[in-house]
């Protein structure tokens, strides 16, 4: 059996949760056993968005400690809920949430566990008795993938959204909602949440359909006044490379990357940022990607929709221009 | 505050990452090496830490010899203590990891008095597994919250805030000490290593630990790049005289 770990969203299943079970059913198919569901949260939500995906049993972790998120308290109970089900593996979205309930669980059980998979299957050859699973992985936020072998009783995997494409499986009349509460006795090694507070959604890096970015090439703090009137002309948001964060140019919030925001806008303007891996993993998702560098060479050049070959300072005021010539 | 914090000894790539014939490591023949961003902060928030409220600062990293360069570069923004857990130039796998990690903080906890914070980043730069940091702190019955872009320290309660932010909200998250967090880049703007400091680093003294690494259920088989949609390029030409046909692609998109 394998158990997938869902969570809800405004309408049934969250995206990540739908495509962790998808990759369980695939993975289920193979191995000629069936697909259960374990929630913490919003159970009727869940429920009715299982029946279609061919899951029966629906197990709702039910504790006043795990009513709010905490990292501890749900990675115990989903400990202890492996405990009493044994399954032969554990699928969850390789979200944030996702990611660190898993290693907790894992942690406490004392299990290996692989994040951020693409890809999920029976490792060929593997050992009667020890049949080990053979997966993909991402490291370094894509820039590399690395194929691995999990071998463990019970293999707890993340799988990455959009890495298989969510199928209805044949679905089932009911689903059986099953209970289990936890012991979570008073555990002074654990943290508490003590505020939530929601953050108003303006134009946001994350969501932007234009995000008009800046590196090294734009020189100064000063030189980001150029980036920010062409993203307001643009209704865009601005973006920037670790060059400009670190040496203080922008906010961190700004920067595009592995260890910043990654991005899909549907147009990328990428000014004087040489498009290094790290760089690229964070905005290669964009539709288009206009390269403005003096380096014809440089990868984010090569790498392009649209390239200019020039400086930032005389290109970019050249189009602000036309812009304003053309509109008024 | 004595606080610990623990770095991964990473290849620095650049626009290719550069892979052996068997491909099963980055060939970093022709490449320096780095700690990733997230641990930069982490040794940054150590030293203002440090810095505040007084005690003690340490950096730990499991890895070979050629390691110690990360830790002198932590020992030059202040931090006093390097501590190197040998291995050889394989990298360890998490669970491997965690355990050495757990063996060297207890030989160092007994020595003086447990570390009121541990830090890690969120992710190693390279492996990226998320995940030993946490079983750091469980193994050591200590709380652990990740992702975490703000420390709070409050050691006259015994216990420390931790913020994160999540896509629609921030979060914060009281723990008490001794207590561990895995950090994000943006938690601090690191700073520069000052000459002096480097100078001291240069000479400073590094404690070695020899682990037993028993190896866990995750093993690395083969790295290889992702499959990439080649793009065809469209050149739009040069300097000043390119804004026109900018333009012209932007309006056709219908953002002008
Ligand atoms: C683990 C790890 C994580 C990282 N995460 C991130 C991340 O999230 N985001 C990120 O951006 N980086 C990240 N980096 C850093 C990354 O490797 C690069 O160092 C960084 O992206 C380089 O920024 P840049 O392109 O602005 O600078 P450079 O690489 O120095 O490139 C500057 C470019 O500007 C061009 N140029 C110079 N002058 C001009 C001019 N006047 N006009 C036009 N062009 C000009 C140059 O030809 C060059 O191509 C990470 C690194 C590591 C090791
Ligand atoms: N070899 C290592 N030595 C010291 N610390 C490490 C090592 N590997 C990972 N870490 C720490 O654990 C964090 C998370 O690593 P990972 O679980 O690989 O994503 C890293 O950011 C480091 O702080």
């Amino acid at each position: 059996m394998l158990v997938t770990l869902v969570e809800s969203a405004q309408e049934g299943l969250a995206a990540g949760s739908a495509n962790a079970l998808a990759h369980a059913r695939e993975l289920a198919d193979v191995l000629g056993t069936h697909v259960e569901a374990a929630t913490f949260a919003g159970a009727p939500e869940v429920r009715d968005g299982l029946a279609g995906y061919g899951v029966s049993r629906l197990h709702v972790v039910e504790h006043g400690e795990c009513v709010e998120y905490s990292p501890e308290c749900w990675g115990e109970a989903l400990a202890q809920l492996l405990d009493d089900t044994r399954p032969d593996g554990v699928l969850a979205a390789a979200t944030d949430r996702g990611n660190e309930v898993l290693a907790q669980a894992a942690a406490r059980i004392g299990l290996p566990l692989a994040t951020n998979c693409l890809n999920v299957a029976p490792a060929t050859g593997a050992a009667e008795g020890d049949p080990a699973w053979a997966l993909t992985r991402q490291r370094g936020g894509g820039v590399l993938l690395e194929d691995a072998e999990l071998s463990a009783p019970t293999k707890l995997v993340t799988v990455l959204a959009g890495t298989v494409e969510p199928s209805a499986g044949e679905a089932v009349p009911e689903v059986d909602v099953r209970t289990f509460v936890p012991q979570l006795d008073t555990d002074p090694a654990r943290s508490r949440i003590v505020d939530r507070t929601a953050r108003e959604a303006g134009v946001s890096l994350a969501t932007a359909a234009v995000v008009v970015s800046g590196g090294r090439g734009v020189g100064s703090a000063e030189g980001f006044d150029m980036i920010e009137e062409l993203a307001e002309l643009l209704g865009g948001a601005v973006g920037c490379s670790r060059v400009a964060t670190n040496d203080g140019w922008r906010p961190h919030s700004d920067q595009v990357g592995l260890t910043g925001t990654k991005i899909a806008p549907e147009l990328y303007i990428a000014c004087g940022i040489s498009g290094a891996t790290q760089h690229w993993v964070g905005c290669r998702d964009a539709r288009r990607i206009l390269a403005i560098n003096t380096d014809p060479q440089a990868p984010m050049m090569t790498r392009a929709t649209y390239a200019v070959t020039g400086d930032v300072h005389e290109v970019v005021p050249a189009i602000i221009a036309e812009i304003r010539r053309r509109t008024e | 505050m004595d606080v610990l914090v623990c770095v991964k000894r990473v290849p620095a790539t650049g626009g290719t990452i550069p892979l052996t014939a068997d491909g099963r490591d980055v060939d970093t023949r022709s490449l320096g090496f780095t700690i990733g961003p997230h641990e930069e902060c982490a040794v940054e928030e150590a030293a203002r830490i440090v810095e505040r409220f007084g005690g003690s600062a340490a950096v730990l990293t499991v890895g070979p010899p050629q390691a110690d360069e990360q830790l002198r570069y932590a020992m030059s923004i202040g931090l006093q203590q390097g501590v190197r857990v040998t291995t050889g130039e394989e990298e360890t796998d998490p669970e491997a990891t965690a355990a050495a990690i757990v063996d060297a903080v207890r030989t160092l906890e007994s020595e003086t008095r447990p570390f009121d914070l541990i830090l890690f980043g969120n992710e190693s730069a390279d492996a990226g597994n998320c995940q030993v940091g946490i079983r750091v702190a469980h193994a050591l019955a200590r709380p652990a919250v990740g992702g975490i872009k703000g420390i709070e320290p409050q050691p006259e309660h015994g216990t420390v805030r931790l913020r994160r932010e999540l896509p629609d909200g921030i979060e914060v998250y009281a723990a008490p000490l001794p207590a561990v967090a895995a950090v994000r880049e943006g938690l601090n703007l690191p700073r520069y290593p000052a000459v002096t400091g480097r100078l001291r680093a240069k000479r400073a003294h590094i404690r070695t630990i020899e682990p037993e690494l028993v190896p866990g259920g995750l093993r690395k088989v083969r790295l290889r790049p992702p499959a990439e949609a080649a793009r065809e390029t469209v050149v739009l030409g040069h300097g000043a005289a390119a804004a026109g046909p900018v333009v012209d692609m932007l309006a056709e998109l219908g953002m002008v």
